[in-house]
């Protein structure tokens, strides 16, 4: 518990909604309704749902790049929001890797000064230092160091996540945020792209958010999971423990959503197929968000919202019928 | 056997000289769900495109027939090939959102085959049009009918889209990675439509994919191409069961698993990656990437029985067990 890189507290980020030209406010998209999270050093802690459920909100939260409307997040000791100098040395030790590594790369600049560009602006090393780190890195990262010179069309979509993923450790941070990170990607070199983050968690201790709505990559490349649901976490837990026995209705029904690349077990599986889509997070549904689409909501699921209560130990979930409050 | 509703022999596309489609043959019965799996760049879309004829202008068929209910359909000119899209067989796309007309209502863009095809009156193609919104599964069809895409989720444009695709009846649907752009509880209940209306229609259904759940789920039979090939084809059950190529068996193991047990593992790879139109290697194709190439593999393995209802291309079929 002691070992938290990361510590996010009760957080949320929530944008105005303008209906009129005239810039009126006339309600609130919570995107983030109140989340905490924890990650440790060297862990992986997956972030699913559906798209609209706040996942990548949070995770943008976290790199920096969205303030948070109310909450904590504390990094390596210190609270986000607190002096200059905090502020500048989480930009070095956070670092993000988005879905499509074609736009995460200027394409007029050669791949090596895309690598060198964090570097160079962080004021690491001289010119010359820099440019044997970006053959290190890039080696590091199973490209060839000659091709610092290239442009990034002259790489395929596998290789330009490798670039992309040079760039955000060229700092060494300790935190990386990866949304979505080979869902972009063909079959065969997700894998290979997969095992390289492993192998660089290995090596160097990196602790990762990864933000994904593939639950089997997840299944696979995570240590601890947190399931989202309109801004809400609606279960955390340690991987194996949610994925082979989940609490909340939700986490069921999206485990049971994907289907297995074994037709006889697929044949033969009981299936819980939600009705409808994600409602709209501009007007979440009264107590907890989940029960217009729950297959076992009770009159108490529309009048109160569920907390995270623990389930069994490292795991919590939010849902009335399942972990019921225990009277006071 | 059923008789096939569409029947490809043989098919050759070239994007300027360079052959993308390299000899391509496989058959859709009524009622079945064929599966075209394979990654970017190996010939899947052409080969569908091809089919609708709707192959980009730098592209064209070189050869092979594509028969519709036995009617050679490729070599049709553009009024013939018009009657058929959207009457005969129809598409359902990867975009739902952009595959729509922004600027009509949903109810008259399903509508417009009716109108087209069938020269029904306004009022009764409209009709028809909300009854198979309804089919598909779009709560209130009268009230969505009226509505832009924009107003809708992505999920129920899919269905749209495949109510659009379906409002003719016709005897194929083409399928182009339908429900990859979904949420995964959006595409469980499109796949469980997706098979309900082709029980319910006879429609054969032509599905390409990259995902191998969904082929699990929905697929009868599959075909597996590499760079331009079938590498191999067969009955789904018997393809997940055991591999015949390499490449199969490879692409099936790299995948994790959500019922999988080795957690944070190295996770077995395909080296290097698929060969560029144009770069493809001489004899197999995949020999650039495969555990078991020697000197037998610089000729190209035909497509060959392998079993009932089985075709492989590979020489070392024995050795395959072996790999990881």
């Amino acid at each position: 518990m002691s070992d938290n890189l990361l510590r996010i507290r009760d957080l949320k980020v929530h944008f105005p909604i303008r209906q009129s030209s005239f810039g009126d406010t006339s309600g609130l998209l919570k995107a983030v309704d109140g989340v905490d999270l924890e990650i440790e050093r060297g862990e992986s802690v997956a972030l699913v749902g559906e798209s609209g459920s706040g996942k990548s909100t949070l995770g943008a939260a976290v790199v920096g790049m969205q303030k948070p409307t109310s909450g904590h997040i504390v990094f390596d000791g210190n609270e986000y929001g607190n002096g200059r100098a905090n502020a500048r040395r989480r930009m070095r030790d956070i670092q993000i890797v988005f879905q499509d590594p074609v736009s995460a790369l200027n394409p007029r600049m050669d791949v090596g000064e895309s690598i060198a560009e964090p570097l160079a602006i962080h004021g690491v090393g001289s010119r010359e230092d820099r440019r044997h780190r970006v053959s290190e890195l890039l080696e590091l990262v199973g490209l060839n160091p000659q091709h610092a010179d290239r442009k990034p069309n002259m790489f395929s979509g596998g290789q330009r996540q490798r670039i992309v993923i040079a760039r955000a450790i060229a700092l060494q941070p300790k935190l990386l945020v990866l949304d979505e990170p080979v869902s972009a990607l063909d079959v065969s070199i997700r894998s290979q792209i997969l095992n390289l983050l492993l192998e660089l968690q290995q090596r160097f201790g990196l602790s990762y958010l990864f933000i994904s709505h593939d639950l089997s990559v997840v299944r696979h490349f995570a240590d601890r999971v947190a399931v989202m649901y309109l801004g809400r976490l609606a279960e955390t837990g340690r991987t194996a423990d949610v994925f082979s026995n989940p609490a909340h209705p939700y986490t069921e029904a999206l485990l049971s959503a994907v289907p297995l690349p074994d037709p006889k077990a697929q044949r033969t599986r009981q299936r819980v197929i939600l009705q409808g889509d994600l409602p709209s997070p501009a007007n979440p549904p009264s107590g907890c968000r989940f029960s217009t689409r729950c297959p076992i909501a009770e009159p108490i699921c529309r009048e109160t919202s569920p907390s995270l209560l623990p389930v069994r130990p490292m795991q919590q979930a939010a849902c009335h019928l399942r972990v019921p409050a225990l009277p006071i | 056997m059923k008789k096939p509703v569409l029947s490809v022999e043989d098919l050759r596309v070239a994007i300027s000289g360079n052959p993308v489609v390299d000899g391509v043959s496989f058959s859709v019965a009524e009622s079945e769900i064929v599966s075209l799996v394979g990654e970017s760049g190996c010939g899947k879309s052409m080969t569908a495109f091809s089919v609708m004829g709707l192959l980009p202008p730098v592209a064209s068929i070189t050869g092979g027939s594509i028969r519709l209910d036995e009617r050679q359909i490729n070599g049709l000119n553009a009024k013939a090939l018009k009657s058929l899209r959207g009457n005969d067989m129809s598409m359902v796309f990867q975009e739902p959102v952009a595959s729509l007309n922004p600027l009509m209502p949903v109810g008259r863009q399903i509508a417009e085959s009716l109108l087209v095809h069938r020269k029904l009156g306004r009022r009764e193609a409209q009709r028809q049009a909300i009854a198979m919104l309804e089919e598909v599964g779009i709560p209130e069809p009268a009230l969505r009918a009226r509505q832009y895409p924009f107003e809708l989720s992505g999920g129920m444009c899919q269905r749209v889209m495949i109510a659009m695709a379906l409002i003719t009846r016709p005897r194929l649907v083409i399928a182009d990675e339908p429900t990859t752009a979904l949420d995964v509880t959006i595409q469980a209940q499109i796949l469980e439509l997706m098979k309900r209306l082709r029980t319910e229609t006879g429609t054969a259904i032509l599905l390409i994919t990259h995902d191998m759940g969904v082929v699990a789920d929905i697929a009868d039979r599959v075909a597996v191409m590499y760079a331009g090939r079938i590498v191999e084809d067969g009955a789904v059950d018997d393809i997940f069961r055991e591999q015949k190529h390499p490449y199969t068996r490879m692409l099936l193991s790299t995948i994790p698993r959500l019922d999988g047990s080795d957690a944070k593992s190295f996770l077995p790879t395909i080296k290097g990656m698929v060969p560029d139109i144009g770069q493809w290697p001489e004899g197999c194709r995949f020999s650039t990437r495969c555990p078991l190439v020697d000197e037998e593999c610089r000729r190209m393995p035909p497509l060959a029985p392998s079993g009932p209802g089985r075709d492989a291309a590979c020489w070392h079929q024995d050795l395959i067990g072996g790999l990881a």
